[in-house]
């Protein structure tokens, strides 16, 4: 794992290690920086329908339930007027909608992401705190097909990293 | 300085002279460092107040809402007044987060966190008020959609059940959204933290986040589509407030604008209790760096425009009940403006439709304390307002045989200003516990300022 001052750096030393074939290759940052998404190509397929999904299931939902008991359960005859008035039934509906969407919104971004993992072996490194605030991290996982570890390291610190350091699993 | 007070439009979002620590360090340090006296002193203050309320509450539950002065005809009071109130303020937040992110305003940055938190805050105690005016509190669950034992089921055709969803939905909605903007910030205070209880506390909140980019990527993809799915859904929940009157036939609340105009009005007072909440606190933590006079320019633009289309409202509600030439809608004009509750419909004009009029000039928009004292009366009369629209309509509808007066008693007041102790308590908490700005956007804004090469 390398450590970078800024996050040019960084974006720099990704490419390169993309260039060398590399691809079990992470990157950690403070906020998000979009060249690298694209550099290391995180892709964002599955998080969309996701939402999608959650949204219908709610509108679906919330309809049903408005729809099976006032007409279907306990129906309730008031002056001769329609039991499925559905202008009515819009609010609830749409809430539910927003409701569902933004729970799986939320739920799916963690779990795609794998989240909560509460141990991770990055943690290891003692620098690498600074993730959070204000240092960039390139890591190279050992099982890529291309891993050396004397000649990574090189790679390394040839990309001007200000540490290169070992992550113990 | 003098050139920032001289022009606020021009004055930055974020002061020059910042890098990725600096910031961080300013507004974690809020966090971790010992605390202030003075966050005791205010604490204790709302603290007593948190215990007003629940002292009279606790007596509303025993005695029966008779200890409130309302009764028919003027069957919601005080009660649907703080309701109404305090969900209006609760809209400012989503909408900085929400609307504002999604037009990529660079000015949100440093206040929509702790604009979220003043709205979960607000929708707190505004969700409060309906249950609390309901002749038997204990049976608020009927609200709720569940197989019971008698077999039936809520009246879905009913505003109130749909303000049940609305509010439910908003505030679920807006706790997630907040909680999630604060998740890379628990991992920098995590990070930060030097006590082990104080690293397990935000460890464990901060769920595990690294910051690797591919996480990051999804992170924002998921942030702006809740964005996405909240901008309709603080438009939707005061609309949905409104028709809880639009949808009766009371003179002075059957009106179609009435959604807009609640929109409008919900925003209007949201800015100016974020304002009023924002001046104090960035003094008090030196955070004029963060919060510039840009931000408060902004707002009282905002503010100052959202004002102008509730005024808009009172206007077209005059023209409507005169041009309607309904005999009930224009005896309610008139009753508003000279009837026996008249100095509460010239309080409202004047701190609603008059005094914001002073936003036009630049000069008023660079004044911290008069756009303080200005928040604050708009604060008063939003919530004039809504007390104009329950109790005048509801004391004097059709029937002269059945009007009568309404006025609070102590036991309104205690609830009303005891919501004020539980807001600014949790409030207090608030600051104390969690970063009051995101700091990892405000990193992003270094970057996007060009200053975080300077370390």
């Amino acid at each position: 794992m390398a450590e970078f001052e800024t996050p040019e750096a960084l974006v720099k030393a990704a490419r390169r290690v993309r260039e060398e074939g590399y691809r079990a290759v992470d990157a950690f940052a403070p906020f998000e920086i979009e060249e690298l998404g694209d550099v290391l190509h995180a892709r964002n397929v599955g998080l969309p329908l996701i939402v999608l999904g959650g949204g219908v299931t709610g509108l679906v939902t919330g309809f049903a339930l408005q729809y099976w008991t006032t007409v279907i359960d306990y129906p309730l005859d008031i002056g001769g007027r329609p039991l499925a008035s559905w202008p009515a039934f819009v609010p609830v509906s749409f809430e539910l909608t927003i409701l569902f969407a933004s729970f799986a919104a939320l739920l799916g971004m963690l779990a795609l992401n794998h989240l909560p993992m509460p141990y991770h072996p990055v943690f290891n490194v003692p620098r690498f705190g600074r993730a959070s605030q204000d240092r960039f991290f390139l890591l190279i996982e050992a099982r890529d097909r291309f891993f050396r570890h004397a000649t990574t390291r090189k790679l390394l610190e040839e990309l001007g990293a200000y540490e290169v350091s070992d992550v113990e699993p | 300085m003098a050139q920032e007070i001289n022009n606020p439009t021009r004055a930055p979002v974020l002061a020059p002279g910042y890098t990725y620590r600096s910031v961080t360090d300013k507004i974690s340090s809020i966090v971790l460092r010992g605390t202030p006296r003075g966050w005791y002193v205010g604490f204790a203050i709302s603290f007593l107040l948190a215990m007003l309320l629940l002292f009279a509450m606790t007596y509303l539950l025993i005695a029966g809402i008779g200890v409130w002065g309302v009764n028919i005809p003027v069957g919601w009071g005080f009660a649907i007044t703080n309701f109404v109130w305090w969900i209006g303020i609760g809209h400012a937040g989503t909408l900085i987060s929400a609307i504002l992110l999604l037009l990529r305003q660079p000015w949100r940055t440093s206040i929509n966190r702790f604009a979220e938190a003043m709205t979960l805050f607000a929708v707190a105690n505004a969700a409060l008020f309906p249950i609390l005016h309901l002749g038997r509190p204990y049976f608020a669950y009927w609200l709720f959609p569940y197989p019971d034992v008698m077999g039936v089921w809520p009246q879905f055709r009913s505003p109130l059940i749909w303000d049940l969803f609305a509010i439910t939905t908003y505030g679920l909605v807006s706790l997630l959204f907040w909680y999630m903007g604060l998740v890379p910030d628990l991992a920098t205070l995590r990070d930060r933290a030097t006590k082990t209880p104080v690293k397990m506390f935000y460890g464990l909140l901060a769920m595990g986040w690294r910051g690797s980019v591919y996480h990051w990527r999804r992170y924002h993809k998921s942030y702006f589509l809740i964005a996405a799915l909240a901008t309709p859904l603080v438009v939707s929940v005061h609309s949905i407030v409104s028709f809880d009157f639009a949808v009766s036939i009371v003179p002075g609340w059957h009106t179609t604008i009435f959604p807009p105009y609640f929109v409008a009005g919900a925003i209007f007072s949201g800015f100016a209790m974020v304002l009023t909440l924002t001046i104090p606190l960035r003094a008090v933590y030196h955070l004029e760096d963060f919060v510039t006079m840009r931000h408060l320019n902004v707002m009282a633009k905002v503010m100052l425009a959202s004002g102008l289309i509730v005024a808009y409202g009172y206007m077209m509600e005059f023209f409507t009940s005169w041009y309607s030439g309904n005999t009930f809608e224009q005896f309610m004009t008139l009753n508003r403006a000279f009837g026996p509750y008249a100095v509460l419909f010239w309080l409202m004009m004047l701190c609603n439709v008059v005094i914001p009029q002073a936003l036009w000039l630049r000069r008023v928009r660079a004044n911290v304390i008069l756009l303080f004292v200005i928040s604050i009366l708009i604060n008063v009369g939003m919530w004039v307002e809504r007390l104009v629209i329950v109790v005048t309509s509801l004391s004097r509808d059709f029937l002269p045989s059945s009007w009568g007066m309404y006025a609070p008693t102590l036991w309104d007041w205690a609830v009303f200003i005891g919501t004020f102790g539980l807001f600014f308590a949790l409030l207090f908490l608030f600051i104390r516990l969690l970063p009051m700005i995101s700091m990892a956007e405000m990193r992003e804004l270094v970057q996007e300022t060009g200053a975080g090469e300077a370390h």
